[in-house]
Protein backbone atom coordinates (compact mmCIF):
# COMPACT_ATOMS: atom_id res chain seq x y z
CA UNK A 1 0.00 0.00 0.00
CA UNK A 2 1.49 3.34 -0.98
CA UNK A 3 1.71 6.17 1.50
CA UNK A 4 -1.11 8.00 -0.26
CA UNK A 5 -3.43 4.98 -0.20
CA UNK A 6 -2.69 4.47 3.43
CA UNK A 7 -3.58 8.02 4.19
CA UNK A 8 -6.94 7.63 2.46
CA UNK A 9 -7.67 4.35 4.22
CA UNK A 10 -6.81 5.84 7.61
CA UNK A 11 -8.62 9.09 7.14
CA UNK A 12 -11.40 9.62 9.64
CA UNK A 13 -15.03 9.86 8.54
CA UNK A 14 -15.67 13.29 7.06
CA UNK A 15 -17.84 15.83 8.80
CA UNK A 16 -20.95 16.66 6.78
CA UNK A 17 -20.23 20.38 6.87
CA UNK A 18 -22.39 22.35 4.48
CA UNK A 19 -23.82 25.81 4.11
CA UNK A 20 -27.22 24.27 3.68
CA UNK A 21 -29.14 25.54 6.68
CA UNK A 22 -32.26 23.43 6.22
CA UNK A 23 -33.57 22.45 9.63
CA UNK A 24 -36.18 19.94 8.47
CA UNK A 25 -35.93 18.16 5.14
CA UNK A 26 -39.53 17.02 5.06
CA UNK A 27 -42.77 17.91 6.86
CA UNK A 28 -42.76 14.61 8.75
CA UNK A 29 -39.39 15.53 10.33
CA UNK A 30 -40.81 18.80 11.64
CA UNK A 31 -43.87 17.00 12.97
CA UNK A 32 -41.80 14.31 14.66
CA UNK A 33 -39.77 17.05 16.34
CA UNK A 34 -42.77 19.04 17.48
CA UNK A 35 -44.62 15.97 18.81
CA UNK A 36 -41.73 15.19 21.16
CA UNK A 37 -41.61 18.80 22.34
CA UNK A 38 -45.38 18.94 22.86
CA UNK A 39 -45.56 15.63 24.73
CA UNK A 40 -42.70 16.73 26.98
CA UNK A 41 -44.50 19.99 27.70
CA UNK A 42 -47.66 18.04 28.49
CA UNK A 43 -45.65 16.12 31.07
CA UNK A 44 -45.71 12.72 29.38
CA UNK A 45 -41.95 12.37 29.80
CA UNK A 46 -38.99 14.41 31.02
CA UNK A 47 -36.61 15.68 28.42
CA UNK A 48 -33.71 13.65 29.82
CA UNK A 49 -35.81 10.48 29.44
CA UNK A 50 -36.30 11.31 25.78
CA UNK A 51 -32.63 12.21 25.28
CA UNK A 52 -31.56 8.90 26.78
CA UNK A 53 -34.02 6.99 24.59
CA UNK A 54 -32.73 8.84 21.54
CA UNK A 55 -29.13 8.24 22.56
CA UNK A 56 -29.80 4.51 22.91
CA UNK A 57 -31.54 4.35 19.51
CA UNK A 58 -28.65 6.24 17.88
CA UNK A 59 -26.10 3.96 19.55
CA UNK A 60 -27.91 0.84 18.27
CA UNK A 61 -28.28 2.14 14.75
CA UNK A 62 -25.66 0.87 12.37
CA UNK A 63 -26.35 3.13 9.41
CA UNK A 64 -25.18 6.23 11.32
CA UNK A 65 -26.06 8.44 8.37
CA UNK A 66 -26.80 11.90 9.65
CA UNK A 67 -29.80 12.25 7.33
CA UNK A 68 -31.38 9.47 9.35
CA UNK A 69 -31.53 11.62 12.46
CA UNK A 70 -35.27 12.25 12.56
CA UNK A 71 -35.99 8.64 11.56
CA UNK A 72 -34.21 7.65 14.77
CA UNK A 73 -35.94 10.47 16.63
CA UNK A 74 -39.34 9.06 15.60
CA UNK A 75 -38.29 5.56 16.58
CA UNK A 76 -37.24 6.84 20.03
CA UNK A 77 -40.63 8.51 20.34
CA UNK A 78 -42.48 5.32 19.34
CA UNK A 79 -40.47 3.33 21.88
CA UNK A 80 -40.98 5.69 24.79
CA UNK A 81 -44.73 5.91 24.08
CA UNK A 82 -45.26 2.17 23.79
CA UNK A 83 -43.22 1.56 26.95
CA UNK A 84 -45.38 4.04 28.82
CA UNK A 85 -48.50 2.38 27.36
CA UNK A 86 -49.64 5.65 25.79
CA UNK A 87 -50.09 3.70 22.56
CA UNK A 88 -49.75 -0.03 22.01
CA UNK A 89 -47.77 -1.86 19.37
CA UNK A 90 -51.06 -3.36 18.11
CA UNK A 91 -52.67 0.07 17.75
CA UNK A 92 -49.67 1.29 15.80
CA UNK A 93 -49.68 -1.65 13.44
CA UNK A 94 -53.45 -1.44 12.82
CA UNK A 95 -53.32 2.31 12.21
CA UNK A 96 -50.38 1.93 9.82
CA UNK A 97 -52.43 -0.40 7.66
CA UNK A 98 -55.32 2.07 7.71
CA UNK A 99 -53.06 4.85 6.43
CA UNK A 100 -51.68 2.61 3.71
CA UNK A 101 -55.21 1.78 2.60
CA UNK A 102 -56.21 5.44 2.77
CA UNK A 103 -53.29 6.39 0.52
CA UNK A 104 -54.12 3.63 -1.93
CA UNK A 105 -57.74 4.72 -2.40
CA UNK A 106 -57.05 8.49 -2.58
CA UNK A 107 -56.74 9.94 -6.09
CA UNK A 108 -53.41 11.65 -6.64
CA UNK A 109 -53.36 15.27 -5.48
CA UNK A 110 -56.19 14.92 -2.97
CA UNK A 111 -55.56 15.06 0.77
CA UNK A 112 -55.19 11.63 2.26
CA UNK A 113 -57.58 11.08 5.16
CA UNK A 114 -58.64 8.14 7.28
CA UNK A 115 -62.23 6.95 6.96
CA UNK B 1 -50.89 -0.88 -23.88
CA UNK B 2 -51.81 -2.34 -20.53
CA UNK B 3 -53.69 0.61 -19.17
CA UNK B 4 -54.68 -1.22 -15.97
CA UNK B 5 -51.05 -1.51 -14.98
CA UNK B 6 -50.83 2.27 -14.76
CA UNK B 7 -53.67 2.28 -12.30
CA UNK B 8 -51.43 2.68 -9.24
CA UNK B 9 -49.89 5.86 -10.55
CA UNK B 10 -53.22 7.62 -10.34
CA UNK B 11 -53.38 7.00 -6.62
CA UNK B 12 -51.48 8.50 -3.78
CA UNK B 13 -48.44 7.06 -2.20
CA UNK B 14 -47.03 7.79 1.23
CA UNK B 15 -43.48 6.87 2.02
CA UNK B 16 -42.71 4.76 5.03
CA UNK B 17 -41.69 7.64 7.28
CA UNK B 18 -44.74 9.64 6.36
CA UNK B 19 -46.96 6.68 7.28
CA UNK B 20 -45.18 6.13 10.58
CA UNK B 21 -45.53 9.81 11.44
CA UNK B 22 -49.22 9.95 10.51
CA UNK B 23 -49.83 6.75 12.46
CA UNK B 24 -48.38 8.08 15.70
CA UNK B 25 -49.77 11.58 15.31
CA UNK B 26 -53.33 10.45 14.54
CA UNK B 27 -53.34 8.12 17.55
CA UNK B 28 -52.02 10.83 19.87
CA UNK B 29 -54.51 13.40 18.59
CA UNK B 30 -57.36 10.92 19.01
CA UNK B 31 -56.32 10.18 22.59
CA UNK B 32 -56.04 13.88 23.32
CA UNK B 33 -52.28 13.99 24.00
CA UNK B 34 -51.45 16.48 21.27
CA UNK B 35 -53.27 19.20 19.40
CA UNK B 36 -52.36 19.61 15.72
CA UNK B 37 -52.42 23.43 15.96
CA UNK B 38 -49.99 23.34 18.87
CA UNK B 39 -47.65 21.14 16.81
CA UNK B 40 -47.70 23.64 13.94
CA UNK B 41 -46.98 26.48 16.38
CA UNK B 42 -43.92 24.66 17.74
CA UNK B 43 -42.53 24.11 14.24
CA UNK B 44 -43.14 27.74 13.34
CA UNK B 45 -41.34 28.91 16.48
CA UNK B 46 -38.26 26.81 15.84
CA UNK B 47 -38.13 27.53 12.12
CA UNK B 48 -38.63 31.27 12.33
CA UNK B 49 -38.30 32.73 15.79
CA UNK B 50 -35.53 30.92 17.61
CA UNK B 51 -32.04 30.89 16.20
CA UNK B 52 -28.42 31.90 16.69
CA UNK B 53 -29.38 35.60 16.74
CA UNK B 54 -30.54 34.96 20.32
CA UNK B 55 -27.13 33.65 21.33
CA UNK B 56 -25.39 36.49 19.50
CA UNK B 57 -27.38 38.98 21.59
CA UNK B 58 -26.20 37.23 24.77
CA UNK B 59 -22.57 37.31 23.62
CA UNK B 60 -22.77 40.97 22.56
CA UNK B 61 -24.26 41.91 25.94
CA UNK B 62 -21.53 39.97 27.76
CA UNK B 63 -18.85 41.76 25.73
CA UNK B 64 -20.39 45.15 26.52
CA UNK B 65 -21.53 44.89 30.11
CA UNK B 66 -19.25 43.53 32.84
CA UNK B 67 -22.06 43.20 35.36
CA UNK B 68 -24.00 41.08 32.86
CA UNK B 69 -20.92 38.95 32.17
CA UNK B 70 -20.62 38.39 35.88
CA UNK B 71 -24.22 37.21 36.12
CA UNK B 72 -23.72 35.02 33.08
CA UNK B 73 -20.72 33.35 34.73
CA UNK B 74 -22.59 32.76 37.98
CA UNK B 75 -25.95 31.63 36.62
CA UNK B 76 -26.13 31.50 32.84
CA UNK B 77 -29.69 30.15 32.80
CA UNK B 78 -31.04 33.24 34.60
CA UNK B 79 -28.80 35.73 32.80
CA UNK B 80 -29.94 34.36 29.43
CA UNK B 81 -33.57 34.44 30.57
CA UNK B 82 -33.09 38.18 31.32
CA UNK B 83 -32.93 38.68 27.55
CA UNK B 84 -36.13 36.68 27.12
CA UNK B 85 -34.63 33.35 26.07
CA UNK B 86 -35.52 30.35 28.15
CA UNK B 87 -35.56 26.64 27.63
CA UNK B 88 -38.71 24.63 27.22
CA UNK B 89 -37.05 21.42 28.33
CA UNK B 90 -35.94 22.64 31.74
CA UNK B 91 -32.28 22.50 30.79
CA UNK B 92 -29.58 24.50 32.52
CA UNK B 93 -27.16 26.64 30.61
CA UNK B 94 -23.50 27.18 31.24
CA UNK B 95 -21.14 29.63 29.59
CA UNK B 96 -17.63 28.52 28.63
CA UNK B 97 -15.25 31.37 27.86
CA UNK B 98 -12.57 31.36 25.21
CA UNK B 99 -9.32 33.02 26.22
CA UNK B 100 -5.84 33.32 24.71
CA UNK B 101 -4.97 30.05 26.44
CA UNK B 102 -8.14 28.00 26.06
CA UNK B 103 -10.54 27.33 23.20
CA UNK B 104 -13.83 25.60 24.02
CA UNK B 105 -15.69 23.17 21.79
CA UNK B 106 -19.18 21.81 22.44
CA UNK B 107 -20.50 18.42 21.41
CA UNK B 108 -23.15 15.94 22.50
CA UNK B 109 -21.65 12.49 22.24
CA UNK B 110 -24.90 10.75 23.25
CA UNK B 111 -27.37 12.26 20.82
CA UNK B 112 -27.57 15.93 19.96
CA UNK B 113 -28.32 17.98 23.05
CA UNK B 114 -27.95 21.57 21.98
CA UNK B 115 -28.81 24.95 23.53
CA UNK B 116 -32.04 25.45 21.56
CA UNK B 117 -33.15 28.69 23.25
CA UNK B 118 -30.00 30.53 22.17
CA UNK B 119 -28.97 28.71 18.99
CA UNK B 120 -32.16 27.21 17.56
CA UNK B 121 -31.97 23.67 16.24
CA UNK B 122 -28.60 22.07 15.52
CA UNK B 123 -27.03 21.93 12.06
CA UNK B 124 -26.70 18.58 10.30
CA UNK B 125 -23.01 18.12 11.12
CA UNK B 126 -23.62 18.58 14.87
CA UNK B 127 -25.94 15.55 14.82
CA UNK B 128 -23.60 13.42 12.72
CA UNK B 129 -21.71 10.42 14.06
CA UNK B 130 -18.29 11.69 12.86
CA UNK B 131 -18.67 14.96 14.74
CA UNK B 132 -19.98 13.29 17.88
CA UNK B 133 -16.97 10.97 18.05
CA UNK B 134 -14.17 13.01 16.50
CA UNK B 135 -14.82 16.20 18.47
CA UNK B 136 -13.66 14.20 21.47
CA UNK B 137 -10.94 12.03 19.91
CA UNK B 138 -9.28 14.65 17.71
CA UNK B 139 -10.72 18.11 18.33
CA UNK B 140 -7.81 19.90 16.68
CA UNK B 141 -8.34 18.05 13.39
CA UNK B 142 -12.08 18.75 13.56
CA UNK B 143 -11.41 22.44 14.11
CA UNK B 144 -9.07 22.60 11.16
CA UNK B 145 -11.78 21.04 8.96
CA UNK B 146 -13.92 23.98 9.98
CA UNK B 147 -11.09 26.29 9.01
CA UNK B 148 -10.11 27.09 12.58
CA UNK B 149 -6.38 26.70 13.09
CA UNK B 150 -5.28 27.53 16.59
CA UNK B 151 -1.72 27.93 17.83
CA UNK B 152 -0.32 24.69 19.28
CA UNK B 153 -0.09 26.46 22.63
CA UNK B 154 -3.87 26.98 22.80
CA UNK B 155 -5.53 24.27 24.84
CA UNK B 156 -8.79 22.84 23.51
CA UNK B 157 -11.42 21.93 26.02
CA UNK B 158 -14.32 19.76 24.86
CA UNK B 159 -17.65 19.94 26.65
CA UNK B 160 -20.14 17.08 26.35
CA UNK B 161 -23.70 18.41 26.58
CA UNK B 162 -26.48 16.51 28.27
CA UNK B 163 -30.23 16.85 28.38
CA UNK B 164 -29.85 18.72 31.69
CA UNK B 165 -26.81 20.90 31.01
CA UNK B 166 -26.00 22.66 27.77
CA UNK B 167 -23.06 24.87 26.93
CA UNK B 168 -22.69 28.13 25.06
CA UNK B 169 -19.22 29.22 24.03
CA UNK B 170 -18.42 32.85 24.74
CA UNK B 171 -15.96 33.70 21.98
CA UNK B 172 -13.15 36.21 22.44
CA UNK B 173 -14.12 39.70 21.41
CA UNK B 174 -12.15 40.55 18.27
CA UNK B 175 -9.74 43.46 18.36
CA UNK B 176 -10.88 46.53 16.50
CA UNK B 177 -14.43 46.42 17.87
CA UNK B 178 -13.92 48.99 20.63
CA UNK B 179 -16.86 51.31 21.04
CA UNK B 180 -19.22 49.18 18.91
CA UNK B 181 -22.90 49.01 19.79
CA UNK B 182 -24.32 45.68 21.00
CA UNK B 183 -26.23 45.39 17.77
CA UNK B 184 -23.09 45.76 15.69
CA UNK B 185 -21.19 43.35 17.93
CA UNK B 186 -23.96 40.76 17.59
CA UNK B 187 -23.60 40.92 13.82
CA UNK B 188 -20.12 39.37 13.94
CA UNK B 189 -21.06 36.54 16.31
CA UNK B 190 -21.64 33.46 14.20
CA UNK B 191 -23.49 30.33 15.24
CA UNK B 192 -20.33 28.24 14.90
CA UNK B 193 -18.39 30.66 17.11
CA UNK B 194 -20.86 29.84 19.90
CA UNK B 195 -20.40 26.07 19.40
CA UNK B 196 -16.64 26.45 19.18
CA UNK B 197 -16.24 25.27 15.60
CA UNK B 198 -15.79 28.84 14.42
CA UNK B 199 -14.58 32.26 15.46
CA UNK B 200 -16.39 35.60 15.27
CA UNK B 201 -16.10 37.43 11.95
CA UNK B 202 -13.05 39.69 11.99
CA UNK B 203 -14.13 43.34 11.72
CA UNK B 204 -12.00 43.79 8.60
CA UNK B 205 -13.79 40.87 6.90
CA UNK B 206 -17.25 42.07 7.75
CA UNK B 207 -19.39 42.89 4.79
CA UNK B 208 -20.92 46.31 5.40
Amino acid sequence: MSEVDKEVADSPPALPISDDEVIFRAPWEAQAFSMAVALNENGLFNWDEFAHELGAVIAEDTSSASEDYYRLWLRALEQILTRKSVVSVEEISKRKTEWEQAAARTPHGRPIVLE
Amino acid sequence: MAKENDHDHEHSHLDEMDIRLRTLESLLVEKGYVNPDALDAIVETYEKKIGPRNGAAVVARAWSDDAYLDRLRKDATSAIAELGFSGRQGEHMRIVENTDEVHNLVVCTLCSCYPWPVLGLPPVWYKSAPYRSRAVSEPRAVLSEFGVNLPESTKIRVWDSTAELRYLVLPKRPKGTEGWSEERLASIVTRDSMIGTGLPVEPKDQTP
